[in-house]
């Protein structure tokens, strides 16, 4: 960003006061520090911060920003693992902070209407009470946000059987980058028509802000059992998960730690886990008792022929969320292990599950850096964390190639670039792994139908254009022509 | 390692313990200032990545950087949810200490400061001429007047909030003189219990009924002569040095008896600044290894009780009761369940839980009086969660704590009363109705 445009935005300092308030615009230079980063490695530096409390405050500072042609980032938590919510080319950050009320909740029809800003697990918190759940549960659903889950399509431990965001948001409120308000999907219109609420899960806020969301609640189930298996090799748990899946069995929660996991969990939160197992698989089953307690048993008797070191269930809420509290808690434990770690998000065929996990094997060997992994095992969600020290020459641009590395391996095995943190800043170069020119210039129609500008959330998804042959959003906008879709 | 050159330290931070946070974000709903502010300078990532980032030499310590860290309420409730185990009580608590250089303070809070926590707080004895012409003060009507009046609003408002703070004497003063106090039955364990500063003066009521409590439950109670405040309210506002040097006289004072008596809290704030002895002592030669068993013997009086089993009298309680954490029982010294299963123990009770117990009141010690706007911003969702919850009683564990919400309610003039458990405890011994 150059110095006239940094100039330009803090000019505007004095307006956006006028429209959110004062105490809610920040541009000191230690303020916008601590809104340089999110969950993981990727840094930019916003020129300010803006804290909004309605869509009207965001659909005028979006107004304010395009008239000076200012790039604008929206920000939940900063829980985010792949860069969603990181200013990569400065700018104004629209933190969701105050948007965070819980506005109605219709136990009848089973849904709630929120404000973007509120935290994952305090939605469930505040509709247990009457029977009911929000069922995605990203492991930071104690801190992450609904509206960043949106920009995400965030996944979690339990979407093996109940699917991701998309799956359980009706409709929503949205401000478009020219400043207008308008509802995608259900609830205020009926869902007829583009899915619009369908595209814009999951862009990661480069489409449009969204400002209130009407969510699916389920009703929370009759009978749940955690099961925790542990296994001598990575290996014979592998082939557990294979074995389970192969039977035609759907848990509510499929997921595997290997070892350097299980000790930074129980270094973290004690959950109890045996820590010299090679891996554990956390196995949770839910509905109602009868058939819960049937599809244990076939399940035990499955993993019983790969050799468990140990077997272990949970019947009540504690002891289920002891051993929760390990799985939800230890990405940040590994902060236990390492100053920093590298979380990759990627997916394959669950059949290549021991053939993949030995390649990442190879790699940490060969790179001498230790790579940590945890999985969404049930529906193949490889969660790689490559750990070192950010602080040392040469160990970002290191673990980073590995992390390429590893979303080649996941690509050529058949799987896909990212399971559930999104594309971001982090995989954007990736991207023609698995997309030609043509498909990402058919993504890029999609985006300039919603603004030509590309003020909003600029710089992600799309690759960057360094590499031979990648086509980087400004380039395929400036293709297609601007106004071209008109 | 030629990178280490490059990088400017804060020589006071111990970068291993720094780095362990991987600004994951989990802190941040466990964050009192932040879920009031929604700001994200004020949460316990954004203060932590200043550090770094003053230590990695791209940011000064400027008065906006100081801000942050002074916002902190200290409440530690980020430790307990850190998954990455960053213990933050550390990191801050040094830089608070080390930063005090960099301050412009004025003069009338500087001697404020002199008066208060070096010569005051310390010292019983002129401690007690205080506390006593404070009393004066409200007895008289002196204070009816001034309220009324409004006149300290003329000098300025900070005063007048002050003056609003002015705590209520309970009774006589509990003064520690070394004596004893013996249970009913006879070969019974002695146990050796921290008087303190402020609470032993303003609260001797219910320091009395602590002893009476540990009483029942079979213990001898020894008060040792000569220990005085923990050091905690130093510690807090970056006076490591006087913290130490009351470190290591309450040391010597409770190693009069066997020393290997617990010593038994009843303020949580002290607690853990005495359960912590052994940290901050640990680069002192002669008390490094002494600080480390004193830290030992620390137990929290609600703890003690419940692992003693203690049984509750006969008189019951008919009343609806919530219990508000005291953020140093709870994240600290990781006590949660004890209190509760206490105060359930006792007959009539209703117990009911407090949504957002384990959020700080605002009080964190002397944080309600240096920093009013915020405490008391922190302090008002406290009070509208206690009010939703229906509660007759709220019952907490630390004198801080018990004063905050004790003005909350009063200000918010609603019909609740503040009570430590040991109170409630007490009570169903000694009342019958």
């Amino acid at each position: 960003m150059s110095q006239s445009e940094l100039l330009e935005i803090k000019n505007l300092v004095p307006e956006l006061k006028n429209i959110v308030g004062s105490d809610y615009v920040l541009d000191d230079k230690a303020d916008l520090l601590v809104y340089e980063y999110d969950g993981s490695i990727d840094r930019g530096n916003p020129v300010v911060i803006v804290l909004p409390q309605s869509a009207t405050e965001i659909s005028s500072v979006l107004k304010l920003a395009r008239s000076h042609s200012i790039p604008v980032v929206a920000r939940g938590a900063g829980t985010g693992l792949s860069g969603g919510a990181i200013a990569e080319h400065g700018g104004i950050v629209i933190s969701m902070a105050r948007m965070n009320k819980i506005l109605e909740v219709n136990a009848d029809d089973r849904y709630a209407i929120v404000e973007p800003g509120v935290v994952n697990l305090d939605l469930s918190t505040h509709v247990g009470p009457q029977g009911l759940y929000y069922a995605p549960d990203p492991s930071s659903q104690r801190a992450c946000t609904i509206g960043g889950n949106i920009a995400e399509n965030s996944g979690g431990p339990h979407c093996l059987a109940y699917g991701v965001t998309t799956n359980h948001v009706l409709g929503m409120e949205v401000v478009l980058a020219d400043g207008s308000v308008t509802w995608f999907g259900e609830n205020e219109r009926d869902g007829i028509g583009y899915d619009l609420r369908g595209i814009t899960i999951g862009s990661e806020g480069t489409l449009a802000i969204v400002t209130k969301i009407s969510v699916r609640l389920l009703r929370s189930p009759e009978h749940v059992k955690t099961m925790l298996m542990a296994f001598e090799t990575i290996e014979d748990a592998s082939a557990a998960v294979t074995g389970i899946i192969g039977a035609g069995m759907v848990p509510a929660a499929l997921e595997m730690m290997d070892h350097f996991c299980i000790k930074a969990a129980e270094e973290a939160v004690g959950a109890g886990y045996p820590e010299g197992a090679g891996a554990v698989l956390l196995v949770e089953l839910d509905g109602l008792f009868e058939s819960v307690e049937e599809e244990s048993d076939e399940i035990e008797a499955i993993c019983r022929e790969f050799g468990p070191l140990e077997i272990r269930v949970a019947d009540d809420a504690m002891e289920r969320e002891k051993l929760w509290s390990g799985r939800k808690g230890v990405l940040g434990a590994l902060g236990r292990l390492a100053p920093n770690y590298y979380l990759v998000d990627g997916t394959i065929p669950r059949t290549k599950l021991v053939d993949v996990l030995k390649q990442i094997n190879e790699l940490s060997e060969r790179s001498g850096y230790p790579i940590a992994n945890l999985l969404h095992a049930g529906d193949g969600n490889l969660h790689p964390s490559i750990l070192f020290d950010e602080r040392k020459p040469g160990d970002v641009e290191n673990i980073l190639a590995i992390g390429a590395e590893i979303l080649r391996i996941c690509v050529e095995s058949g799987g896909v670039l990212s399971g559930e943190h999104g594309i971001g800043l982090e995989k954007q170069d990736q991207m023609p792994l698995m997309f030609s020119d043509e498909d990402m210039a058919t993504m890029s129609l999609l985006k300039i139908a919603f603004e030509t500008e590309d003020l909003l959330n600029p710089g992600k998804v799309f690759p960057t254009g360094a590499g031979c042959g990648d086509i980087s959003q400004a380039r395929a906008i400036a293709r297609v022509g601007p106004g071209a879709y008109i | 390692m030629v990178e280490a050159q490059e990088i400017l330290k804060l020589p006071w931070l111990n970068e291993s313990e720094l780095y362990k946070c991987v600004h994951c974000g989990f802190c941040l709903q466990a964050c009192p200032t932040y879920l009031t502010t929604g700001l994200e300078t004020e949460s316990p990532r954004g203060r932590i990545a200043l550090m770094k980032a003053v230590n990695e030499g791209r940011l000064e310590i400027s008065d906006q950087v100081m801000r942050h860290w002074d916002l902190c309420i200290q409440c530690r409730a980020c430790e307990d949810v850190c998954p990455s185990g960053v213990p933050y009580g550390n990191l801050i608590e040094s830089t608070m200490d080390q930063i005090r250089d960099h301050r412009k303070i004025g003069f009338i809070p500087r001697l404020a400061y002199e008066i208060s926590l070096r010569h005051l707080i310390p010292n019983q004895r002129n401690l007690a001429i205080v506390v006593s012409m404070m009393n004066l003060y409200v007895k008289s009507g002196l204070q009816k007047v001034v309220r009324k009046t409004k006149i300290l609003k003329l000098i300025s408002k900070r005063f007048e909030r002050l003056e609003k703070m002015t705590p209520a004497v309970n009774g006589k003063f509990f003064r520690a003189e070394g004596q004893l106090y013996t249970a009913d039955v006879e070969g019974t364990e002695t146990i050796q219990m921290l008087s303190g500063c402020v609470m032993p003066l303003t609260q001797g009521n219910q320091m009395r009924a602590a002893v009476r409590t540990l009483n029942k439950a079979n213990k001898d109670v020894e008060v040792p002569l000569n220990q005085g405040c923990c050091g905690a309210i130093n510690s807090h506002v970056g006076d490591l040095g006087k913290a130490k040097e009351l470190a290591r006289a309450n040391i010597e004072a409770f190693s009069k008896g066997s020393g290997t008596e617990p010593i038994i809290v009843n303020s949580a704030g002290c607690g853990a600044r005495m359960r912590e002895y052994g940290h901050l002592l640990s680069d002192d030669p002669d008390y490094a290894s002494k600080a480390v068993d004193f830290s030992k013997r620390v137990v929290d009086i609600n703890e003690y009780l419940d692992q003693a089993k203690l049984q509750p009298g006969e008189t019951s309680i008919p009343k609806t009761v919530t219990y508000q954490d005291s953020c140093h029982l709870a994240n600290v010294q990781k006590v949660k369940d004890a209190p509760r299963n206490l105060i359930k123990s006792i007959d009539g009770i209703d117990f009911c839980e407090l949504k957002g117990s384990n959020i700080c009141c605002g009080a964190g010690g002397t944080y309600m009086i240096t920093e009013p706007e915020m405490s008391e911003a922190v302090l008002a969702e406290k009070i509208r969660n206690l009010v939703d919850s229906g509660a007759d009683i709220i019952a907490t564990a630390n004198p801080g704590c018990f004063m905050q919400l004790d003005n909350g309610i009063k200000a918010a003039g609603i019909n609740v009363e503040v009570k430590y458990v040991t109170d409630l405890l007490d009570e169903t011994y000694t009342k019958s109705k």
